[in-house]
């Protein structure tokens, strides 16, 4: 009897201590804070995006490791829109209306993130953008953390004008939106700083185009003049490689035409013998190679969570590590999650960036960077060649184009508006064109 | 006789021990040399930049193996002592020797280096001090490049040096590129009548360091009848660069071509042959691309037999997976051309999908063997890309193959029967089940050869079919279907036609006119270029 007893006992405690258990598991589930990653894991973009959506994973798990965030455990919530533009905009209704995230990291392409856009604004979500971006667009919901022309474009186009002496230009780019817009951007900067129409040259060029014989050995003619000249590269992901292939076997070495290219970072060249490409350029804000303690800390980190000592790292990554941590410190500030609150306690806050300097969220919505000109190792790695002295904050609405130099940007209370302008005192509300 | 001559060299060759004054490497008093080493070390390129003058300057042999290292970053400073030294990388350690004196130092790992950096600007300058050490080098081959350098750069500076040593120089290449690095630099004398013999000589030289410095003093130049014979030898020039640049453009237009006939030529079997629409074509190409990949992984050592090697066996599994597509799914759906037009499509994307899943989406980088990089050189107008030369000639080669398999064997002429008259065939003791699974694994076979080739041109990654099976569809209805010939004509016409139109258009107006031209083409001609005749266009 007694032991049946005893037995009974350990039973509904048993019980009691299991469903206490899961009573507080489920309490947990319902009290984490959750973050959204909205990056392709197949198709196209695949090839950049899935990278990103692993350094997402791994701040998030640190920042767990650290205690979470106002006490709470963060819970990532990864979809995939698969490189399909209009289901990016479904994906991001998802997860701000289904799973209420706190807020979205993700996009690559501009493409993809003017199609979510009024998404976000709708629901008004965050969106952290990571990604070198052709600007003329700031949202009350986005938060640009990639360059904007003037902390890549406009840098690279001075060193070469200043540093090399370049005097001819060709500007080589992918058909769509960044290229065209950053190009002529670029152009309007050039003639402004007297580079006459006959020493400019433009072309563009289909997404995976590989076949570039005609239009390299054009910028070899262009080139031959004696006089210094040099290839400004918007051409996107997979196009690089033929093109830099057909560059080598040309015979065009970095000391003749240099490329200066701005989507091609250390991810890229890990795809690619690099050999004939040693001495061309590529601007962008951080560095692998880049001498830092907190960047060794971040590629020790990078490498044990992905279980791959060769993976590298790049800037995109830098910047959802800026991003990511900017919302932390704005969540601590305001003390919620909410993305009212959110917005108004970003502006201003500052953290470290992988360079070794700090860089603050700026009232347009975009942050401050110092930018670096690096020249392509035999290793596939940068060894950084020019930098500014100082952080460069991200101008949204270009001053070099007629349409935008007027117009400014900032999401404080007074003005609280996307796209100011200055000469008829408007603002056009969330209608940026 | 012989012992005597035993004796001269031996005393010869004392006699060379006892010359005094042979370079000893233990000298470090030169001043010149000792500052650019301490220059060297600093972190400013503009000290680095100043450091390489002044090593030019010295123009010593240790200027020189401290100039051929740092273009060849084997040149550091040891972090603790501050030395510059020249390191060879032996397994896991450096060895190293001061760069100077030549000292041997032992073995240092790779953390107490720092290399010593390097930028465009100083690769530049370095290439143009030791172009002037080379121009005095016993070794032609050094000279040539030498040479070729300076005239690339119109680095007329040189000509100062070269000037004295042009009448000793023996070979005939080296010899007129030095004449012409220094009729250029006579262009700017004072003197009218060199300047009129610089132009004399240099008219009709298609070097663009020439038709620049003839263009620049056409326009400073105030002497009429100078300017006239400089436009008389710049017409000249542009002539022979007009000829050359529709050559060019025709090998070009030649090499999209034989791109466009690799991919549509296995699909031309499928779907021209056997009329199966093949969606997954593009993904059997990508198939050989990885399987070079593959092999080149397995033989890290020897990129160039593996890349051959790759090309039967990219044949083999490509053709496999073929066939069992064709056994496993097409075979039931023969005849029913909108079903096998959504399976394949569904097989290119779970092929797409497995092929990410094994190799990851990122790109995989196939090394282009040493023979197929670079390019062969007629002159400084036109040089031809190696990559492009061989791939023309292989695809000739492969058309060549499958136009004797299907003319001249057993199977070929078994698919010809099938193909013809299936009903027929069977009455005559064809195994038509047979030869349609061969067809097809002939066909995919082919796409597999296709992807080896095209490897080495583009990206290999998940993604490589789809870029080309549109493009390889309308090569094969253009030429139209079931004709190889067609296929081949069709392909090289495209590809020249796409070229001729890119100049003018630009690339994407270019592919857009093609597409456009073949659509009306089609409309007039639906049966392409080369339609079957007879019975076999019935069936």
């Amino acid at each position: 009897m007694s032991i049946s007893k005893q037995k009974l006992k350990q039973l509904v405690l048993g019980t009691a201590t299991g469903l206490a258990l899961s009573i507080t598991s489920i309490a947990q589930a319902s009290d984490t804070i959750k973050v959204g990653i909205l990056h392709s894991l197949s198709g196209t973009m695949a090839i950049s995006e899935t990278t990103l959506k692993d350094t997402m994973l791994m701040l998030i798990k640190e920042q767990n490791a650290n205690g979470g965030l106002l006490g709470k455990q963060l819970e990532p919530v990864v979809v995939d829109p698969a490189s399909n533009w209009p289901l990016f905009a479904e994906k991001a209704r998802e997860l701000l209306s289904k799973h209420k995230v706190s807020a979205i990291f993700g996009n690559w392409t501009s493409v993809s993130r003017k199609s979510v856009l009024p998404v976000v604004e709708e629901l008004n979500g965050l969106l952290f953008y990571p990604v070198q971006y052709e600007g003329e667009e700031s949202s009350k919901n986005v938060f640009y953390t990639g360059a904007a022309p003037n902390q890549q474009a406009i840098p690279a186009v001075d060193y070469l004008m200043n540093e090399i002496g370049v005097k001819r230009w060709v500007l080589a780019g992918t058909d769509y939106v960044y290229p065209r817009t950053t190009n002529k951007i670029l152009e309007a900067y050039l003639k402004g700083k007297g580079v006459a129409d006959k020493d400019i040259m433009i072309n563009y060029t289909p997404f995976g185009h590989s076949d570039w014989q005609s239009i390299v050995s054009d910028i070899k003619k262009f080139g031959s003049t004696g006089v210094k000249t040099a290839v400004v590269s918007t051409i996107n992901g997979d196009a690089n490689v033929p093109f830099y292939k057909e560059l080598g076997n040309q015979g065009i070495s970095a000391e003749d035409i240099p490329v200066v290219a701005f989507s091609v970072g250390e991810e890229e060249l890990s795809g690619i013998d690099t050999k004939p490409l040693v001495g061309h350029l590529a601007a962008w804000n951080y560095f692998m190679s880049v001498d830092s303690e907190a960047n060794e800390e971040f590629i020790t980190a990078w490498k044990s969570f992905i279980k791959d000592n060769k993976r590298v790292t790049n800037d995109p990554m830098e910047a959802h590590y800026i991003g990511f941590n900017m919302w932390v410190k704005a969540v601590e500030k305001a003390g919620t999650t909410d993305p009212e609150a959110v917005q108004e306690a970003i502006i201003g806050v500052a953290v470290p960036n992988l360079t070794g300097g700090l860089s603050a969220m700026m009232p347009n919505h975009h942050v401050t960077k110092p930018v670096l000109i690096g020249e392509i190792q035999e290793d596939g790695q940068f060894e950084v060649v020019w930098e500014t002295s100082g952080l460069v904050a991200g101008d949204a609405w270009s001053d070099f184009l007629p349409d935008s130099k007027d117009i400014i940007s900032d999401w404080r209370a007074p003005l609280a508006c996307g796209n100011y302008n200055v000469k008829t005192s408007k603002c056009s509300g969330q209608n940026y064109e | 006789m012989t012992i005597t001559n035993q004796i001269k060299t031996v005393v010869l060759l004392l006699l060379l021990l006892l010359v005094p004054g042979t370079p000893s490497f233990a000298d470090t008093s030169e001043p010149k040399l000792d500052q650019a080493v301490e220059l060297l070390k600093g972190k400013k390129f503009q000290q680095k930049y100043q450091a390489i003058e002044l090593l030019a300057e010295s123009a010593s042999p240790q200027a020189q193996s401290i100039l051929i290292a740092l273009l060849e970053r084997r040149l550091f400073k040891l972090k603790k002592t501050k030395q510059l030294v020249i390191a060879e990388k032996q397994g896991k350690t450096y060895k190293i020797q001061q760069a100077v004196s030549l000292e041997e130092l032992g073995e240092v790992k790779k953390r107490a280096l720092k290399k010593i950096s390097l930028n465009n600007k100083m690769r530049t300058l370095i290439r143009s001090a030791l172009a002037s050490f080379d121009l005095k080098n016993p070794d032609r081959e050094k000279r040539l490049a030498a040479v070729k350098q300076i005239l690339d750069k119109a680095d007329l500076e040189k000509a100062k040096i070269i000037r004295p040593i042009l009448a000793q120089e023996q070979d005939e290449e080296i010899a007129e590129s030095m004449s012409i690095i220094i009729a250029l630099s006579d262009l700017s004398s004072d003197d009218a009548k060199q300047r009129n013999s610089a132009v004399t000589l240099l008219s009709g030289n298609i070097h663009p360091s020439v038709r620049n410095a003839l263009n620049q003093l056409q326009q400073q130049t105030d002497d009429k009848a100078l300017a006239r014979s400089i436009k008389q030898a710049l017409d000249s020039i542009d002539a022979k660069l007009q000829f050359y640049a529709v050559i060019e453009n025709l090998f070009f237009g030649l090499s999209l071509g034989s791109v466009l006939v690799l991919a549509a030529i296995g699909l031309a079997i499928t779907f021209g042959v056997m009329g199966v629409i093949n969606m997954a074509h593009g993904e059997l190409i990508m198939i050989g691309a990885y399987t070079t990949y593959v092999i080149q992984l397995l033989m890290p050592d020897s990129i160039g037999t593996a890349t051959l090697i790759a090309i039967p066996i990219a044949f083999v599994v490509s053709g496999l997976v073929g066939i069992a597509i064709e056994r496993g799914v097409i075979r039931f759906l023969y005849g029913r051309s909108l079903e096998t037009l959504l399976a394949t499509f569904g097989i290119s994307l779970i092929l797409q999908q497995t092929v990410r899943s094994i190799f990851s989406p990122l790109n995989r980088s196939v090394e282009t063997p040493s023979w197929m990089s670079g390019a062969w050189e007629i002159n400084s107008a036109l040089s031809l890309t190696l990559n492009r030369l061989y791939i023309i000639v292989f695809c000739l080669l492969v058309f060549a193959a499958l136009f004797y398999v299907l003319k001249k064997t057993a199977l070929g002429l078994q698919v010809r029967a099938v193909s013809q008259n299936r009903a027929m065939a069977r009455a005559m003791g064809v195994r038509s089940e047979w030869v349609d699974a061969m067809t097809f694994g002939l066909g995919s076979g082919v796409a597999g050869i296709a992807g080896v080739a095209l490897s080495q041109l583009t990206n290999v990654g998940p993604n490589l079919g789809q870029s080309y099976i549109i493009d390889s569809f309308m090569v094969v209805v253009f030429g139209g279907v079931g004709n190889l010939w067609g296929t081949l004509v069709s392909g090289m016409s495209l590809g020249v036609a796409n070229k001729f139109l890119e100049p003018w258009s630009g690339a994407v107006l270019a592919k857009i006119l093609v597409l456009v031209f073949i659509i009306l083409f089609i409309q007039k001609r639906p049966k392409g270029l080369f339609p079957q005749k007879g019975r076999a266009a019935e069936g």
